[in-house]
């Protein structure tokens, strides 16, 4: 994985960019260019990859950004925007020659709107934040990435974050209604507000998922739903994937959608298991936790629907929850999967490909072949419901190609993903890690065509240059028009 | 102006090789059941998209539907039936309201105006459906974007730009969205005689509510009465309308409970399943205002700036309205529209917080306003920065939604 070169001559005028960023900054100390304070932004958490920043400012005010937007731009200095660091795909990794913009200092809920069931907020305020600072009153803001406690709401927009009850309540861009941002020519635009739809082209849409190379976000309108009254978690385990996800096919088809619906294999129940005893079957190949959300009627009827369908696909264990904290045990053993899992193993790599569900018992076959192939052990969590494959593959950064043998095997699965029919990242985002992939899911001009989106929003492409696209090219090249010579307004149209 | 039928996506290319190499523009329809939405298009080749038809893609227990852009909603609605599944954004058919044929909407026209009905407010749009696209860009270059899976987030997501952009930035020959099972029930709750003020109030108790109201919706008399449905059309009172759905047992204890919560503010009734049907689709395809050319607004705004809104627009020019969305939407027919069609009296009542789109109004009145909200600057000089970089030499739809799309406009290249 390369970066871009770094630009000598800006890695030069450091002293003076530091000086100029210092007369923007009301506080002196939010711009930082001692090496080791520096040290805490290295990495985000994809932390195989480091860099030092060449400095990192902590901007407090949207002017303030704005400032410091107008001052990279008008010096060829390229800017990294940076939430909590929680990516898992090396969005925020800083660049040697780079500006490091956190936006840790805007973390304040500005408002709570019942009225239009919203809330507007700054982009620093954790996801988890949203939902504690309306739960009392009923509400919650359904996106939940497993990171909710840590990640945040700026984070989530530009990486389009979804969690476990996506399938049933959407990705942040079905939650989002709208943004205040500021572009890499230091305007500051709105985007939405607290209505549907906002007309013309979508820029809230592609801004959100756009992972940090469009704009940098400077408050957040979300929409919070209530809280629903009743909800009831159900374990059930399956002699094979196959029979797994033969259910949850079936499920769907029968009209049920769950609040959320989670697939863990052998490997990964074990581990989660031994971590934090959830009471799962430890004799099963492949679990199921199906949850159901809204009236207690609602959920004995799919309950009895889903335990018919359970026995008819073979299922050898059902539990349901008997009480919340129950319910609770069933979750923190899959939301424990990733750290159970590294506790097993010095190293882990955790890919993020979506395939159609369909194609699940091709896509595991083929997974442990490839693991026998390697040599290296795979734990399989999955958001079942869609199609979301959370392979870890596990491996020791400490024997010499270890390293290199499980990124060649990450980026085997995620083909395969593409080769079925899906994709190379349902959640996580590309960054840099999967960035040298795309050219597996797009074609070259397709691929230009996106960069062309990025032109119109930051022609000289410095805001976080060197995630996504594996080629970078120059917005002038983009803009070249090559005309066919099509004369011919072929004959053979039928016209009237 | 010459009329090209398209059959195959082939042609797309070629006619977009002969526009670039002749300096010529295109405009697009797929049943034209849209075409008088949005400012007039003059080019110098129209495209006819309805033979693009037919599904190509479905598959049922993976939520997920692939189809050319051609395909008629009517037969897409008849598909999904089979399995008991539905399109969730309950796209509107607006062919009556413009003065057409009722059932002629295609696909690539409703994700293309980005149209949706009265569930929008929980099920969210037609956008939100749209999970990819194949097609052409206004270069002339075969366009791909997202995928056949709801979970995607692999580079930026085009197809959020293509929904919505009437045709202006690329030709979409085949969409593939989302799909999701048809309730086993359904029934609407109506409340009668209740005030504006108060209205918007109990929809947004409602939309809050555990009980999972699907639409709600607020009918003044005069609008009600134009109703089909006999209990409602002869009360003579303003209406508010709930939707629950879901199965069984669970949709009639959450319309006990709405029962609950209108009941306590005035008559209530329950409308079975036929009747919620008619009902639903009269406020989605706004049929209210069926049958006259007076022009029609759509305001998206805050829910609960409803009332004032209102206010602010009838205190200056007599208008019909109702509310759907919540609150979130207001429609209005002007009954003696000012020179400009209203604009400037809706566009000021908004106060800066949401937009409103002349859906339909006379061709002259459509080229002499913005039937587009217009948009503040530094947005402005986004848009014609993608609209050339998708259509540098405006081929597409030109000028369909600002002047800005049209040839020789559009500032910084």
């Amino acid at each position: 994985m390369q970066m871009p070169k770094p630009n000598e001559d800006v890695i030069r005028k450091r002293g003076k960019l530091v000086a100029a960023l210092r007369h923007i900054l009301a506080d002196p100390a939010a711009v930082i260019d001692d090496e080791a304070a520096l040290r805490a932004f290295e990495c985000d958490a994809l932390s195989a990859y480091r860099q030092l920043p060449m400095i990192a400012v902590l901007p407090s005010t949207v002017g303030e950004i704005s400032e410091i937007l107008k001052l990279c731009a008008s010096e060829g200095v390229n800017v990294v925007p940076r939430g909590a660091g929680t990516s898992l795909s090396g969005g925020a990794l800083p660049l040697a020659d780079g500006v490091l913009l956190g936006l840790g200092k805007f973390n304040k809920i500005l408002e709570i709107d019942y009225d239009n069931r919203c809330v507007v907020t700054q982009p620093g305020v954790t996801n988890l934040a949203i939902t504690d600072a309306v739960k009392a009153d009923g509400f919650y803001y359904a996106p939940d990435p497993s990171s909710q406690i840590a990640c945040t709401i700026g984070g989530n927009v530009a990486e389009n974050s979804g969690g476990v009850h996506c399938l049933k309540y959407g990705l942040t861009t079905h939650n989002v209604l709208g943004v205040e941002m500021v572009t890499m020519e230091g305007e500051v635009i709105r985007l939405g507000g607290k209505h549907l739809d906002a007309e013309g082209y979508d820029l809230l849409g592609v801004i959100t998922g756009s992972e940090g190379l469009l704009g940098v976000i400077t408050e957040v309108t979300v929409r919070i739903l209530r809280s629903p009254e009743h909800v009831s978690a159900q374990l059930i385990g399956f002699p094979s994937s196959e029979q797994a996800g033969d259910c949850v096919g079936k499920i769907i088809a029968a009209g049920i959608i769950p609040a959320g619906m989670e697939m863990m294999d052998r490997y990964a129940i074990q581990a989660a298991e031994e971590f934090c005893h959830a009471g799962y079957p430890l004799d099963v190949e492949a679990l199921l936790i199906v949850e159901l959300d809204g009236p207690e009627v609602e959920i004995a009827h799919y309950q009895a629907k889903i335990d018919r369908i359970a026995e008819e696909c073979g299922a050898v264990v059902s539990r349901t929850s008997a009480s919340e904290q129950e319910r609770m045990i069933f979750w923190a053993g899959r939301k424990a999967a990733f750290p159970a899992v590294g506790r097993i193993s010095p190293d882990y790599m955790c890919m993020d490909g979506t395939i159609p569900r369909g194609a699940l018992p091709k896509v595991l076959a083929r997974m442990s072949e490839l693991s026998k192939q390697y040599g290296l052990r795979v734990a399989n969590v999955f958001h079942a419901g869609d199609g979301n494959l959370h392979p870890l593959i596990l491996f020791d950064a400490n024997n010499p190609g270890e390293l290199e043998k499980c990124e060649a095997f990450g980026a085997d699965i995620l083909k395969l993903c593409v080769e079925v029919g899906g994709v190379l990242t349902g959640e996580h985002g590309v960054g840099i890690e999967k960035r040298d992939l795309m050219g597996e899911m797009f074609s070259e001009d397709d691929l230009k065509q996106q960069q062309r989106l990025k032109c119109a929003f930051d022609p000289d492409g410095r805001l976080n240059p060197g995630k996504v696209f594996p080629i970078l090219h120059r917005c002038a090249e983009l803009g070249q028009m090559h005309v066919h010579n099509g004369e011919l307004p072929f004959p053979d149209i039928p016209r009237f | 102006m010459q009329n090209v039928t398209i059959t195959e996506e082939q042609q797309l290319q070629d006619m977009l090789d002969w526009a670039l190499a002749g300096q010529k523009t295109l405009s697009l329809q797929g049943s034209g059941s849209k075409t008088p939405l949005g400012r007039p298009v003059e080019a110098d080749a129209h495209l006819d998209l309805s033979g693009l038809s037919g599904v190509t893609l479905y598959e049922p227990a993976e939520l997920v539907m692939r189809a050319k852009a051609g395909t008629k909603l009517v037969d897409i609605r008849k598909t999904l039936a089979e399995n008991h599944q539905m399109l969730a954004f309950d796209p509107p058919d607006y062919g009556p309201l413009l003065g057409g044929a009722a059932g002629l909407a295609t696909l690539g026209g409703t994700f293309s105006c980005n149209l949706s009905g009265a569930r929008r407010v929980k099920a969210g749009s037609a956008r939100d459906h749209l999970l990819g696209v194949t097609g052409f860009t206004g270069r002339g270059q075969a366009f791909q974007t997202g995928s056949r899976v709801m979970k995607n987030v692999t580079g930026y997501d085009l197809c959020k730009l293509v929904a919505g952009s009437y045709g202006t930035l690329a030709i979409a020959s085949t969409v593939t969205f989302k799909v999701l099972p048809a309730p086993e029930k359904i029934r609407t709750v109506l409340l009668y005689g209740a005030m504006l003020q108060d209205a918007v109030a109990l929809m947004r108790d409602g939309l809050s509510s555990v009980h999972d109201v699907s639409a709600a919706a607020y009918l003044p008399a005069d609008v009600a009465a134009r109703l089909s449905i006999n209990q409602v059309c002869e009360s003579g009172k303003p209406v508010l309308a709930m939707k629950i759905e879901g199965p069984g047992p669970s949709a009639s204890f959450r319309t006990e409970e709405i029962r609950i919560l209108l009941g306590a503010k005035g008559e209530v009734e329950e409308l079975d399943q036929e009747n919620s049907d008619a009902f639903w689709r009269f406020v989605g395809d706004v049929s209210p205002f069926v049958g006259s050319e007076k022009p029609v607004w759509k305001l998206s705004l805050p829910p609960a700036n409803a009332a004032a809104v209102v206010m602010a627009i009838t205190e200056k020019t007599p208008a019909r309205m109702y509310l759907d969305w919540g609150g979130g939407l207001i429609w209005l027919e002007m009954t003696d529209a000012p020179d400009d069609g209203g604009a400037a009296i809706v566009r000021a009542s908004l106060a800066g917080a949401g937009h409103a789109t002349l859906i339909r109004g006379a061709e002259e009145l459509r080229r002499r306003i913005a039937p587009f909200q217009p948009q503040a600057l530094p947005i402005e000089k986004l848009n014609v920065r993608i609209k050339n970089a998708f259509d540098p030499e405006h081929i597409l739809n030109p000028g369909r939604m600002y002047p800005l799309d049209a040839r020789g406009a559009g500032g910084d290249a």
